[in-house]
């Protein structure tokens, strides 16, 4: 089959998974996550074939001859909007990495969601399954119960592969939109996938809600950038014309001295600080725990964050459009600015976090900070080389986090105390012993994130983003590039440290409780995802070494590097000299984080505080609340709008003044008709009707009775009136 | 066969007044006879539109499947119909949603015959209005829809409910609604009949055909009741535009619409979002924007910030109702917005020289009118559905009904992100087209336009959320059944429709686009 054909048949067979599986399949479990796997499995193979050609084309032919094919989509006056496909470097990174964490995740939720155990015995739909009794030998014991909306699960993922696959094959920023928005509507389903919890529910509206703001200035900016370019297909707005007209054309308004690349870029880019959790749109990504947690892997690591930092890779040529070489120009300044800042911010709340999946909700939003940040200070091999590893380390450690949580359920269920929060990492300790799988795939995970030297993919993609902003700074005297290298570097401590305490506090040790002591490996569908993704989460890295690195580079095909190509030729990118100061400050960070985060928590004992509050006092609870930006956000803009809807809008302006002004005239209408009726119209009108009607009657009656018929009595009346004329006329005359 | 194919516009405009005369003869009591005819009947003039449909050259410009006959000839008034692009989308609209909303209607009881002929005579009202090349017939038509309408609301409407007028006087809600209804759309047809007596007057003839090439070359000497023609034109223009403005409705003549959507029976105000908002819009496009080009363009952008002002207090508004039925009528506030914003950008930007925006603004606009048809069609069927078993719809009183009706649920939710613009269903194609065009015309208002959308989605998802998310009111156990055949029924079409328009609008957009570039570009 034609590569071309192959890409656009890739994203069908999720999307017909999803109507099969919603129309026909839904009562019948087993048939509904076998047509969901099937379709990943097709997808995956589809993928894997069109990778496969891509490599074998190579990458620089391949930038500059994409896999591409489009077809008229709107009519617009006499010519037409385009839409259509198209594989290029970039393209087949991402293609890689989705096709795999997606097919992983198909198979872990068949176990995650107890496929092949009984009905709960209290279980309702759209709750998380309680257990169910099961008698043996005599006596009864209570297991996990399968998920009662098992199908409609694999159904909503389904969409939401299809959505990810959309937003990777399309060549244009309108369909990769449309991905985009289908996977925010799946993230909203899959977050409140429990509705009837209060809290599922809220999360998803948060989520909802808060992507959608960066949406919106999202879609200023395509419209904007559409109505510049003409096209929204790469191949026209990544063109030299294009983007040199969008460099030299000032913003629309003059806005901040801003040339129209620069608002499309920060327009587009608010889309990412919505949908990739950047400050201040983050608050969403921690409370999407509340969604089963392949939904946590899905959303967090392999596809919907991954696509904000994706699509601003895409537009790369925009934001960097009208700079020089070792200059940033005010987009990219942004996106170093915010990228940065939320690398920091959010690890400094993973320290202080417990829940076992909040640490990574964190995690992830700080490590999306370190490939925008990289982007901003023109690394674009390495954002889109950490923007691949983390998707693989990142679902791994979810995933594994689901099964050390599927774990401790179990203990849970064992001693039927469900005050025990299965999720906070105080309650459990010494896994390790009971979970060997889990453990050495969450163990290889963690250290991939932490950037353990050399072995782990982690650390390559960091190390590439250290040394851009060294050379940055070193070579062009750029101070972005020291601000971001520090920034990051503390970040990456922190995220060394906190990662270990992670570990330390699940795994080593004793077990806390008698739940983690009962505790116990989970079936072979959860742990072989693990072991797949600890395999890339190890290996990927060595793709991306380097050439120019003692020792190991060029040891391997630097694949990664290939991305480039995928750059119009005019797009500069730096020409990397190695030097050993962001080497040294990757070690350096990686190694004391791990070990710092190892002696704190070592020692920790069930029951005692957390030895970081001690030393850390109040910043801790400012820490363990978030900075109280939840609290702030709902104070100011929830009770806000909430105010202006019902009271400025509804209860003021419709009902008050609207409404008051048309029952003001209304009411004038009603006292001029009263008044008309009472004033005029009765007294005037009607009652002098009757008068007049009245007199008549009664001159008429009166007068009758000088009408007798009798002709004497009008001859006496005659002779009466010719007297009084004769004295009348007697009178005047005289 | 001929016969029909040469005066087809007229077999579609009276078939349904044919089926109501019939309707006439048939017994009031035999209410499952009268709902299958008036459904049957409805499908007749939807069977004859899909032949116009399939006949209709979407390469021709102009209008096509012309009629022309003598009607009052001593004012020069003749029953001249035809369609284009636009007005072909419109009949569409309305020809599909007529039999729906009947069928939605079987479960009336209360007088059945009047109600389904009071329907089918709203009908031709409609279809007359988007037929119409003559000013009077225009007229005509534009009233005849009105009648049955009020009574509709005023005699079917939700028996429950009061409003307080002032005082202590309170007056039953559905009278309120209705009296307002009509209130409104009587004071805006004065100025529009007023409008149209002068323009026949100066130039003699109500052509609309005629009117396009004389009417905008009128020379200054002519005059009538001693005006000047340059004044009747401004007089002309206003009284058109506040009439168009109260019928879409643009803001801040909006207040009509949520009393009377949300005292109207189900089917009621499946008809007034679907198609009686569209006349107002249709309006602008066809009388306003052609006759008068150089005056809509100067007051384009005062109609953009009333456009921009309806998008974001409508969003607002209706994010701030607890009634379902009235957070559904709101959202209309907010959408209808996008089409008077695609409107106004078009009027400005086709006289100073932008076509393509113009083009691509008016397509968004026109192709924004039929998918709203079809989502707020949708979404006042779906809050009808529900009201049926619940008889409540205070969103306060709903709770985590999901369980209970798992279709019905899944129904709602793909209706509300159509209603949302969710890309991939087809409010989002007409809307993007809308905010692609405004963009460079009105960047401003356009830009703060985003904050109503960003709204929208607030309000559609406080409707999923309080129905059927959160906890289950235990209370409705036992006593909601799911939704059933019949109402599947007409739901179903209008799914595929928003589905099918979101995935390949071309096959709508195609035939709009080609008026609209023949106008505009």
């Amino acid at each position: 089959m034609a590569t071309e054909t192959l890409i656009w048949l890739l994203p069908l067979p999720p999307l017909l998974s999803f109507f099969l599986i919603v129309l026909f399949t839904n009562r019948n479990k087993l048939l509904s996550h076998t047509i969901a796997i099937a379709s990943a499995v097709l997808s995956w193979l589809a993928g894997m074939v069109v990778f496969a050609r891509a490599l074998g084309d190579d990458f620089h032919h391949l930038g500059e001859h994409p896999f591409e094919s489009a077809i008229n989509w709107l009519p617009t006056g006499t010519g037409a909007f385009q839409i259509g496909v198209r594989i290029d470097p970039l393209g087949a990174l991402a293609l890689f990495f989705v096709c795999w964490t997606v097919l992983m995740i198909f198979i872990y939720s068949v176990g995650y969601h107890n496929f092949g155990q009984p009905e709960g015995d209290h279980d309702a739909k759209g709750l998380p399954p309680h257990g169910a009794t099961v008698k043996h030998d005599g006596h009864s014991h209570t297991v996990p119960s399968v998920e009662p909306n098992y199908s409609r699960f694999f159904a909503f993922i389904s969409l939401f592969a299809f959505g990810m696959y959309v937003l990777v094959v399309s060549d244009n920023l309108l369909t990769l939109f449309v991905g985009w928005e289908i996977m925010g509507l799946c993230s909203y389903l899959l977050i409140g996938f429990w509705y009837a919890k209060p809290s599922a529910r809220a999360a998803a509206i948060k989520a909802f809600m808060t992507t959608r703001i960066g949406d919106v200035f999202m879609l200023l900016g395509l419209a904007y950038l559409y109505a510049q370019a003409g096209s929204l297909s790469y191949s026209v707005i990544f063109s030299p014309e294009t983007l040199d007209h969008l460099a030299h054309e000032s913003a629309v308004g003059g806005l901040f001295g801003l040339t129209a690349a620069g608002l499309i870029g920060i327009l587009l880019f608010i889309g990412t600080i919505g949908k990739s959790a950047q400050f201040p749109l983050h608050v969403w990504l921690p409370d999407a725990m509340e969604g089963p947690t392949p939904v946590s892997a899905m959303i967090h690591a392999a596809t919907m964050v991954s696509a904000g930092v994706y699509m601003v890779i895409r537009i790369f040529p925009i934001l960097a459009a009208g700079g020089h070489h070792g200059e940033l120009t005010p987009a990219m300044m942004a996106l170093a600015a915010v990228g940065a800042f939320t690398a920091l911010f959010a690890a400094t709340i993973a320290i202080a976090q417990n829940d076992i999946k909040r640490v990574l909700a964190y995690s992830t939003i700080s490590q999306l900070g370190f490939m925008v940040a990289a982007l901003g200070i023109g690394a674009y091999i390495a954002a889109a080389f950490h923007l691949m590893t983390h998707a693989f380390f990142k679902a791994l450690l979810f995933l594994g986090s689901g099964s050390v949580i599927h774990g401790v359920e179990h203990g849970v269920l064992h001693t039927g105390d469900h005050s025990v929060d299965p999720q906070d990492m105080l309650n459990m300790g010494g896994l390790r012993s009971k979970m060997p799988v889990t453990f050495w795939t969450f163990l290889i995970g963690g250290f991939a994130l932490a950037g353990f030297p050399l072995v782990t993919a982690g650390f390559w993609s960091k190390d590439e983003i250290f040394a851009d902003a060294w050379f940055l700074y070193s070579h062009d005297g750029n101070g972005w590039g020291l601000f971001v290298l520090i920034v990051l570097a503390l970040a990456a401590f922190l995220t060394a440290f906190y990662t270990m305490r992670q570990i330390t506090l699940t795994f080593l040790g004793e077990a806390r409780t008698e739940e983690a002591r009962h505790a116990h490996e989970t079936p072979w569908t959860m742990t072989f995802p693990l072991v797949v993704l600890s395999v890339f989460a190890v290996g990927i890295g060595w793709f991306g070494i380097p050439d120019d690195f003692p020792v190991l580079g060029g040891l391997l095909p630097n694949l990664v590097h290939g991305v480039a190509y995928t750059l119009p030729e005019e797009v500069e990118l730096a020409e990397l000299v190695f030097s050993a100061v962001p080497l040294i400050v990757s070690l350096a960070v990686a190694l004391l984080g791990l070990l710092f985060g190892w002696l704190v928590y070592r020692g920790y004992r069930a029951g005692q505080a957390d030895p970081l509050k001690k030393s850390l006092g109040g910043l801790h609870t400012l820490l363990e609340n978030k900075y109280y930006l939840d609290e702030l956000y709902h104070a100011t803009f929830v009770r806000f709008s909430e105010w202006v809807s019902e009271t400025l809008t509804y209860r003021w302006l419709d009902q008050g003044l609207i409404d008051g002004f048309l029952h003001t005239l209304a009411r004038i209408a009603n006292w001029l008709g009263t008044n008309l009726r009472d004033r005029i119209e009765m007294p005037v009108i009607s009652d002098g009707a009757d008068a007049l009607g009245d007199g008549v009657k009664i001159f008429g009656r009166n007068f009758r009775l000088i009408q007798s018929g009798r002709i004497q009595n009008y001859m006496n009346l005659v002779l009466v009136i010719v007297v009084l004329f004769g004295v009348l006329f007697y009178l005047i005359l005289q | 066969m001929d016969f029909i194919t040469d005066h087809l516009l007229t077999f579609i405009l009276f078939s349904p007044v044919f089926v109501a005369l019939l309707m006439l003869f048939l017994p009031g009591t035999e209410k499952q006879l009268l709902r299958w005819t008036a459904l049957i009947g409805s499908l007749i003039p939807l069977l004859l539109s899909l032949v116009l449909w399939f006949q209709f050259d979407g390469r021709a410009t102009g209008f096509q499947f012309e009629e022309q006959a003598v009607w009052y000839e001593a004012i020069n008034a003749s029953y001249h119909l035809g369609v284009d692009g636009i007005s072909l989308s419109m009949v569409l609209l309305t020809t599909l949603l007529t039999p729906l909303a009947i069928l939605a209607s079987f479960g009336i009881e209360d007088r059945v015959k009047p109600y389904m002929i009071l329907f089918l005579l709203l009908e031709t009202g409609m279809l007359g209005v988007f037929l119409a090349l003559d000013l009077l017939i225009f007229f005509v038509f534009y009233e005849v829809g009105l009648v049955p309408m009020y009574f509709l609301i005023n005699q079917w409407g939700s028996p429950k409910g009061e409003r307080k007028l002032w005082g202590n006087v309170t007056v039953p809600a559905r009278t309120y609604a209705s009296f307002k209804f009509m209130i409104y759309t009587m004071g805006a047809s004065l100025g529009l009949l007023l409008a149209i007596q002068m323009i026949g007057a100066i130039t003699g003839t109500f052509d609309l055909l005629e009117l396009y090439d004389v009417w905008r070359v009128t020379s200054t000497s002519l005059t009538v009741f001693g005006l000047s023609a340059s004044t009747v034109k401004s007089i002309a223009f206003w009284a058109f535009v506040v009439a168009f403005a109260l019928k879409v409705p643009v803001w801040p003549f909006h207040t009509w619409l949520p009393d009377a959507h949300t005292e109207a029976p189900t089917a009621g105000s499946m008809i007034l979002a679907g198609v009686l908002l569209k006349l107002g819009a249709y309006g602008f496009i066809r009388l306003v924007i052609p006759l008068f080009p150089h005056e809509a363009a100067i007051f384009a952008g005062a109609l953009a910030l009333l456009a921009m002002l309806a998008i974001i207090f409508g969003a607002f508004a209706s994010y701030g109702q607890n009634d379902f039925k009235r957070l559904v009528a709101y959202s209309s506030v907010n959408h209808m917005g996008f089409v008077v914003l695609g409107i106004a950008a078009a009027a400005w930007a086709a006289r100073n020289a932008h076509p393509e925006h113009a083009v691509i603004a008016m397509n968004g606009a026109v192709l924004q009118m039929f998918n709203h048809g079809l989502s707020a069609a949708g979404m006042f069927f779906l809050v009808g559905v529900i009201y049926d078993r619940t008889h409540t719809r205070d969103l306060r009183k709903y709770g985590g009904l999901f369980p209970l009706v798992p279709v019905y649920g899944g129904i709602l939710i793909f209706t509300s992100m159509a209603s949302l613009g969710l890309p991939g269903l087809n409010g989002f194609v007409s809307e993007f087209l809308v905010v692609r065009g405004a963009w460079p015309i009105f960047t401003f208002y356009t830009a703060l336009s985003m904050l109503g959308l960003l709204f929208t989605g607030a309000y559609i998802i406080k409707g999923i959320r309080s129905t059927l998310h959160g906890p289950l009111n235990r209370e409705w156990i036992g006593h909601l059944s799911e939704i059933n055949g019949r109402e599947l029924a007409v739901i179903a079409p209008l799914m595929v429709l928003m589905l099918w328009l979101g995935i390949w609008p071309a096959w709508l957009l195609g035939v709009i686009n080609q008026t609209v570039t023949a106008i505009f570009g």
